[in-house]
């Protein structure tokens, strides 16, 4: 079988090994994603007659607890990743752990926060202020379900790697961990934006 | 970016000073937010702070700080790309001679 090469080994021309440059040129799609759909809140709220005050719709406390949650939870996969870098398999199933916990906690939360809106008839067509916090929260929640799935998988089936090739196993971790960091980061945005401007 | 072991011994203790300083900047974010403060000033503190904390993970956490000129120049691209974005967008109300409203 043919290997999928510069997976761990590095590229000539690039300084980098695949992974790397690829999850990059994903991110870098992602920020025109999420950029396309901030720029319709821009243009939304600068172009709104009225536009009410974000704590006074939408759970503060809770977005708060969810944005320590988040940002424990890229710690917890920054460790798991420097686990592996220490040869400490174990400890990375801990922390690896960890993470797929806190994503879990966020999404529980998310679902509380949007269950009580919907108990109070507030839905995305309800106002142009919920139509893009549901929109904009809606994706990021599907990406932290995305996040999940790849997690999850590192820490079950594919973690069965490390016992046949740790660095490539490695580098997945690395790389899994971008994209985590990533939708943290988008997160730190999106809150300020909604629930305190 | 290659690790070594000791390297990676050296960067947990960063991990945990960011997520100190990620946590308490949050906080700061929520007590300013209860200040009441103008609109405006309330969106460039808010902005600033969250572009702090957002910084504070690509560098550290995403090792940008240390990363191939490959994905600077990725990235240069990409923010250039986001700001055209949003300068045509903020750009195109006042050509339709709207009247942003800020208040």
């Amino acid at each position: 079988m043919e290997m999928i090469p510069y997976t761990v080994e590095i590229r000539e021309d690039t300084g980098l090994n695949n992974a790397k440059l690829g999850i990059w040129l994903f991110l870098a799609s992602e920020v025109m994603l999420f950029g396309g759909l901030f720029s319709a809140y821009i243009f939304l709220r600068i172009g709104a007659v009225d536009w009410p005050e974000g704590s006074s719709i939408l759970s503060v406390p809770i977005a708060t607890f969810n944005t320590l949650v988040l940002i424990s939870s890229s710690v917890t996969m920054v460790m798991s990743w420097a686990s592996l870098k220490t040869q400490n398999f174990d400890r990375y199933r801990l922390y690896m752990g960890a993470t797929i916990i806190l994503a879990l906690v966020f999404l529980v939360a998310k679902g509380f926060e949007y269950s009580e809106k919907f108990s109070h008839h507030l839905y995305p067509s309800s106002s142009t202020f919920l139509a893009i916090y549901f929109t904009i929260t809606g994706l990021h929640g599907l990406h932290i379900i995305g996040g999940l799935i790849v997690n999850g998988y590192f820490l079950g089936a594919g973690s069965k790697m490390w016992a046949t090739d740790p660095e490539r196993f490695t580098n997945r971790i690395e790389i899994a961990g971008l994209y985590w960091h990533f939708v943290d980061l988008v997160w730190i945005f999106l809150f300020p934006i909604f629930y305190l401007l | 970016m290659n690790h070594t072991a000791h390297d990676v011994g050296q960067h947990t203790k960063t991990y945990l000073y960011i997520f100190g300083a990620l946590a308490v900047l949050t906080v700061v974010t929520v007590a300013i937010g209860y200040l009441s403060l103008p609109i405006g000033t309330a969106v460039v503190v808010a902005l600033l702070i969250a572009s702090v904390k957002g910084s504070l993970v690509a560098s550290v956490f995403m090792h940008l700080r240390s990363e191939k000129k490959i994905i600077y120049w990725l990235l240069l691209m990409t923010f250039f790309f986001l700001l055209a974005l949003f300068i045509l967008i903020i750009a195109s109300i006042y050509d339709f001679g709207g009247t942003p409203n800020v208040a």
